[in-house]
């Protein structure tokens, strides 16, 4: 059954065609990477997601909600989280009330007016969200302010931001952009172990290494159409892909 | 961690409450110690503290607070005019009026951020200032200014109750003590000690908004509005909210300056009443705590002082000099006094705004650390700087 469904999407800037006719389906539980050259539109149909965009026509559908028209928290609030290709954070907050805040979100909703017990006093959410830092690894710089992190980083602290909220999708752009061999490995096996866990991801990514690792399934974007969609394997071999992806060099 | 900023509050509350009541004594040795001046300095403590829950936390600067400050003192004297002289009613009505139109001008200029909310605010500010002073004249007497007249109702005056503002008969005018303190005089006085119960309520309220969720979701909007709106939050209900609470603030604070002195005029909404908070806020540290009092007690104090030089205060300053040198001071001084006040707090501003960006409690904190060293550790607000009681 498709978790997320994305049907004859069209997007227009202007005279820029930026979304021609897109479809997508993801399975519950699965990875799914789209894939394709640059300003092939992959940002374009995630912010479609996340109410960032409209469509100028076009179905989304979300666990059976339409996400089309729902403002950005609202979308937040059905399950979806997102990390973005530039780190979105609070840069002038702590890393441990980064993650707390989310945590805040997921359970008293968009908006709750609790504005007379200290934040100490929460400390089930404290300790989820310092568990939650510990996992991507960030535990010992809680008390530090965001903004001072290294760009990879900001895209770990990011990352638990989104878990934290434990969302039924996960959606990734480019996570691991920027990022040194070693901490996009880290990356990998991080997102592996979530993936494993059972949720639901959409990855961007121009990383094929990345991609292959984490993936069962990927789409294939070229000029705003999705020329392909299939599994790694079949992906890795069809000529289509390769001559609009890569000129017609060998993946 | 979570001890210790427990510990620091505390300290910092103690420190606060002692000093507003020891006001009239602490505020003696640089003659501030007098009921007008100290009844400002709580006054437009309350100001400022309401002003930074909004400008301070969320980043939206307001440039029409004022207008509630007016509503909040319009609303007062109705009360003194219709009721009597007590200042209860006056406060609650003030405190109520002035939240339901923080309501509907926060919900109308919150719709846009940055400078176009402040010139939302601004212009609904001037709309009211406008208002007030000739279309709304039954209401608020135009220009002569709203007061009590002899022939105003007064439904619950009784005959044997005071003929000023009291509270259920303690006289706001009333002075009750006035020691000789080191040589200096300092005068207690009940309306200033009125005020004071609202500054450290004021400032408790504060306190307890910066530490709590809420107090963090306000930061968050500062700091970055879409990530809060990708997170699942709505950020208007949030700036809605503080906006409310800080109209609040505002409107007791006009509440309480009509309760010291029963007038209301136009011109306590007017653009350069606003932008004085916001001079206030950022001269002493906005999105500090102790801040924003510091700064309206610096501001008040100034303008206490300069406002009363005039030429021959001037002549006599310079008189033992010869009398070309002495004329030649006093000219090159005098724009800066007297009415021409505004000037040397312009270029106060602009000297801390350069040279101290974090306001005067970023001053203190640094000059505690430059003298202290280490002792006290690395406590984030200076509770022994010089004067946060005003």
């Amino acid at each position: 059954m498709s978790y997320l469904t994305v049907k004859n999407v069209n997007k227009r800037f202007g005279g820029l065609k930026a979304l021609n006719e897109v479809n997508l389906s993801v399975e519950k539980g699965t990875v799914h990477a789209i894939i394709g050259p640059n300003g092939a539109g992959k940002s374009t149909l995630l912010n479609c997601f996340v109410g960032r965009l409209m469509p100028d026509t076009g179905i989304v559908d979300f666990d059976g909600v339409s996400l089309l028209g729902l403002k950005p928290y609202e979308i937040n609030q059905v399950g979806v989280s997102r990390v973005f290709q530039t780190p979105e954070i609070f840069g002038d907050l702590s890393l441990i009330e980064n993650v707390m805040i989310p945590a805040f979100a997921r359970r008293d909703g968009a908006f709750r007016m609790h504005g007379w017990e200290p934040v100490e006093n929460e400390r089930d959410l404290r300790l989820r969200a310092m568990d939650m830092l510990a996992d991507v690894g960030l535990a010992p710089r809680a008390n530090d302010v965001a903004g001072t992190l290294s760009r990879g980083d900001k895209r770990r602290l990011e990352l638990a931001m989104c878990l934290v909220q434990q969302p039924k999708l996960l959606l990734l752009d480019e996570p691991t952009a920027g990022m040194a061999r070693a901490d996009t490995n880290a990356t990998i096996d991080l997102l592996k172990g979530i993936a494993e866990r059972g949720l639901t991801m959409v990855v961007i990514e121009h990383d094929m290494h990345v991609v292959f690792s984490l993936a069962q399934r990927i789409s294939v974007l070229a000029q705003g159409t999705v020329i392909a969609e299939d599994s790694p394997e079949n992906i890795k071999g069809n000529p289509k892909v390769q001559e609009a992806y890569l000129g017609g060099a060998h993946l | 961690m979570s001890a210790t900023v427990k510990d620091n509050d505390r300290l910092l509350l103690t420190v606060f409450v002692i000093l507003v009541l020891a006001g009239p004594i602490v505020l003696a040795p640089i003659g501030a110690s007098y009921p007008d001046l100290l009844q400002r300095f709580a006054i437009y403590g309350v100001f400022a503290i309401g002003f930074n829950i909004l400008f301070g936390l969320t980043g939206y600067l307001s440039f029409g607070h004022a207008a509630f400050l007016g509503v909040g003192s319009y609303a007062a004297v109705w009360m003194f005019k219709l009721l009597n002289y007590n200042v209860i009613p006056a406060l609650v009505l003030a405190v109520v009026v002035s939240a339901v139109f923080a309501l509907v001008i926060g919900y109308v200029s919150l719709r846009r951020s940055g400078i176009y909310f402040s010139i939302l605010t601004l212009a609904f500010a001037q709309m009211m200032y406008n208002l007030a002073y000739s279309v709304l004249t039954p209401i608020t007497n135009g220009e002569t200014g709203l007061q009590v007249y002899t022939d105003d109702p007064q439904w619950l005056q009784t005959a044997g109750s005071p003929t000023t503002t009291n509270l259920f008969g303690i006289r706001m005018n009333e002075v009750f003590w006035k020691p000789e303190f080191l040589g200096f005089e300092a005068q207690f006085n009940y309306g200033y000690y009125f005020a004071a119960v609202f500054l450290i309520l004021a400032f408790y309220i504060a306190l307890r908004i910066f530490r709590s969720p809420f107090g963090m979701m306000l930061r968050a909007v500062k700091s970055n509005q879409n990530r809060m709106g990708y997170t699942g939050l709505n950020p208007r209900p949030y700036t809605l909210a503080a906006f409310v609470i800080s109209g609040m603030y505002a409107g007791l604070a006009g509440g309480l300056l009509a309760c010291m002195d029963p007038l209301a005029g136009a011109e306590r909404m007017q653009w350069t009443a606003s932008g004085e908070v916001v001079l206030m806020t950022i001269l002493g540290g906005a999105g500090t705590l102790l801040g924003p009092v510091l700064g309206a007690g610096f501001i008040k104090y100034l303008e206490a002082i300069f406002s009363k030089v005039n030429e021959t205060v001037l002549q006599d300053w310079f008189s033992f000099m010869p009398d070309w040198m002495g004329d030649a001071l006093s000219f090159v001084i005098s724009p800066f006094v007297g009415e021409g006040w505004h000037l040397t707090l312009g270029a106060l501003f602009m000297a801390i705004v350069i040279f101290l960006p974090g306001g005067l409690i970023d001053g203190a904190r640094q000059l505690g650390r430059w003298i202290g060293g280490g002792f006290g550790g690395g406590d984030r607000k200076p509770a022994h700087s010089p004067v946060p009681a005003e």
